[in-house]
């Protein structure tokens, strides 16, 4: 399904969605990237599993830890990161910052920083998809806590009444911070609700890239024929602290250490160089290169200008200019 | 000119607008074959269809995010909340989501969306179905706050509201929807931000808006009696705020009375003589005053109900102080 030059296309934007949300957890450390942050390291084959299955023109809306997901959609990081360092040249002007990173023009309907708060909005650009007839599709992309929100059912049963086009893409990484799902819920599986609500709920394996790859693009196709929502969970997990103050006493090195194993990046590299298509040097080039870019946006953010004061009013409404 | 009433304004409003524009639409509850509880939807899912009369489930927050959805894919959804009691379940959506969305994304959004809801006291609806929370909205930057007291008043912003490119919360009254005003069949519309003098006077200032500016209007009606000149203002959106309307006529009377259904103790009388204290405080000759609701949730029995909101012997009484003084 996948040539090995396509394959070399997802390593490397994995590997930049790696390098890059280390990068921001350094420059959050050094006091650069101010108030939360949220990275999504082990999280990867997620991310460009997804976006790989739609189309430039589809939507996507993330969640707090999004980074990942707006990067493989297609934001340039340059401008990703000047976003995070709150310069005049990230997407949202230095006004969202890491929670909020979004570009319409790329069907990135942006982060939020209210768990579940996505989900409606979603919901919404798969209606209008519909009511337009544009054959577009949305990905809401969510966490295991939201799917304990209201607005996570709401939103579900409101896709399959009215057949909406979208695809609920859970990304359960077990824990809501501290808290694992199983200890607040009796639903073993996430994707079970979507049996609740007459849709179908797809377990997928979160740290496969073509598990990912393979059911998003196989709901996205239902989708875009008619056929409605489909509800899919991909089981994974975030190899780092949720954010800030996380002391991280909810698991044991032990079980960090065995979904490490099964990191989706090395998981992609080992193939490519068992079947001959790059050697270990090549593979180690390429991660120095991503390294390097990451370096550039890093580079570029910090050279950015800050937004002028003025900018603190403008913007609250949409204005008429004569 | 002819008469209707204000639910039939709003009606008319709603159908001009969707003929005009395909991209307009309306989601809420049954709002449909229905035609809304109040009736404000009669008739157009007839004429429209399930594409662009639809009924929603019960899920507030589910439906006010699916139309802040649409609005910033290209839309111009009409969102109805049954009552204004309803959108407290929806309130993440409304000030996390519909109101923030323009400024986190550095004006990249635009949101041409109106939301409706009608609220207030008088029905016998008891303390979840008779609210009036205008000050909630009117508090969060981003969103834009219309509450009309007439027919002609209730069209011609409705259809500004529908044009309008940024989020409006309208809010809409039961009592009111069975009063009858006169609108012209001409194509009108009203800009947002204006206040209206409803009535002209010489002797004190009264600011109201929506049902309770009826009480207003009929004690200046009352006071001619007793030789007192009532000016009557009503701003008709509250956000943004017509405050040179009313400056103007305190520099004409020097006496500022507001009124509102809403609970006083943080109600938006007070945002109002902050700023007149602010920009107008030389022209006041006496001390402002407000009425407000008790700080009471909304009773169920008609006489306790009746007494939680000023009363027109209340609004009279306030003026002749003012006048005293």
């Amino acid at each position: 399904m996948f040539d090995n030059e396509q394959l070399l296309e997802v390593l490397e934007k994995m590997w930049t969605i790696r390098k890059f949300e280390e990068k921001a957890a350094e420059l959050f450390t050094r006091g650069i990237v101010r108030g939360s942050l949220h990275t999504s390291v082990g999280q990867e084959a997620v991310a460009v599993g997804v976006n790989y299955a739609l189309n430039k023109d589809d939507y996507i809306q993330t969640t707090h830890r999004g980074h990942g997901h707006v990067i493989a959609k297609g934001a340039d990081i340059k401008i990703v990161m000047a976003e995070l360092c709150g310069k005049a040249t990230g997407y949202n002007k230095g006004k969202g910052g890491s929670m909020h990173v979004a570009n319409l023009d790329m069907g990135i309907l942006g982060a939020n920083g209210i768990v579940g708060g996505g989900n409606p909005v979603a919901t919404g650009a798969a209606f209008s998809a519909q009511y337009r007839g544009t054959k577009q599709v949305a990905v809401s992309f969510f966490g295991d806590g939201a799917s304990n929100q209201g607005t996570f059912h709401e939103s579900i049963n409101l896709a399959a009444g009215w057949n909406l086009p979208i695809i609920y893409v859970n990304e359960n990484n077990q824990f809501a911070i501290s808290t694992p799902f199983k200890t607040v819920s009796k639903t073993k599986d996430i994707a079970d609700r979507a049996i609740g609500y007459g849709i179908e709920g797809v377990i997928v394996d979160g740290m496969d890239f073509f598990d990912v790859y393979e059911k998003t693009a196989k709901a996205v196709e239902k989708a875009r024929n008619g056929g409605g929502p489909t509800l899919l969970e991909c089981k994974t997990y975030r190899f780092v602290p949720h954010s800030k103050a996380d002391r991280e006493v909810y698991r044991t090195k032990e079980e960090v250490n065995e979904w490490k194993k099964r990191c989706p990046i090395k998981q992609i590299e080992k193939l490519l160089i068992d079947n001959g298509t790059i050697t270990e040097k090549a593979a180690r080039e390429l991660e120095s290169k991503v390294k390097q870019n990451v370096l550039d946006a890093t580079e570029y953010a910090l050279n950015s200008p800050e937004p002028s004061l003025d900018e603190l009013t403008k913007d609250v409404y949409f204005e008429v200019v004569e | 000119m002819r008469k209707i009433k204000y639910v039939d304004a709003l009606n008319e409003a709603l159908r001009e607008e969707m003929l005009k524009d395909e991209n307009v639409f309306i989601i809420g509850e049954d709002i449909g074959k229905n035609g809304g509880v109040f009736g404000v939807t009669k008739n157009l899912w007839e004429e429209f269809g399930d594409k662009r009369v639809r009924n929603t489930p019960i899920s507030e927050a589910g439906f006010i995010g699916c139309g802040l959805g649409a609005a910033v894919t290209g839309l111009r959804p009409v969102v109805e909340l049954m009552y204004q009691d309803f959108a407290l379940v929806a309130m993440d959506q409304i000030v996390n989501q519909v109101a923030k969305i323009r400024y986190m994304f550095g004006g990249k959004a635009k949101v041409p969306m109106v939301i409706r809801m009608q609220g207030g006291a008088g029905a016998g609806d008891a303390a979840q179905h008779s609210q009036s929370i205008e000050v909630f909205f009117a508090h969060v930057p981003g969103l834009k706050v219309v509450i009309p007291s007439t027919a002609y008043d209730a069209k011609g912003l409705l259809k500004a509201s529908i044009r309008e490119d940024n989020p409006v919360i309208f809010i809409e009254h039961q009592m009111l929807y069975a009063t009858e005003g006169q609108v012209p069949e001409e194509e009108y519309e009203i800009e947002l931000g204006k206040a209206d003098v409803k009535k002209e006077g010489k002797d004190v200032t009264v600011v109201s808006w929506s049902y309770q500016l009826h009480y207003v209007l009929q004690a200046a009606e009352e006071l001619m009696q007793e030789g007192i000149s009532v000016e009557v203002i009503d701003p008709r959106t509250i956000k943004p705020l017509d405050i040179d309307t009313i400056l103007k006529s305190i520099e004409k009377t020097g006496k500022l009375l507001i009124v509102h259904q809403a609970c006083k103790t943080g109600g938006y009388a007070g945002e109002i003589i902050a700023q007149v204290v602010e920009k107008g405080f030389y022209n006041l000759d006496a001390p402002v005053k407000r009425l407000g609701a008790h700080d009471t949730p909304v009773p169920y029995n008609e006489s306790l109900e009746k007494a939680q909101f000023p009363s027109v012997e209340e609004i009279k009484e306030a003026i002749r102080e003012l006048c005293s003084e």
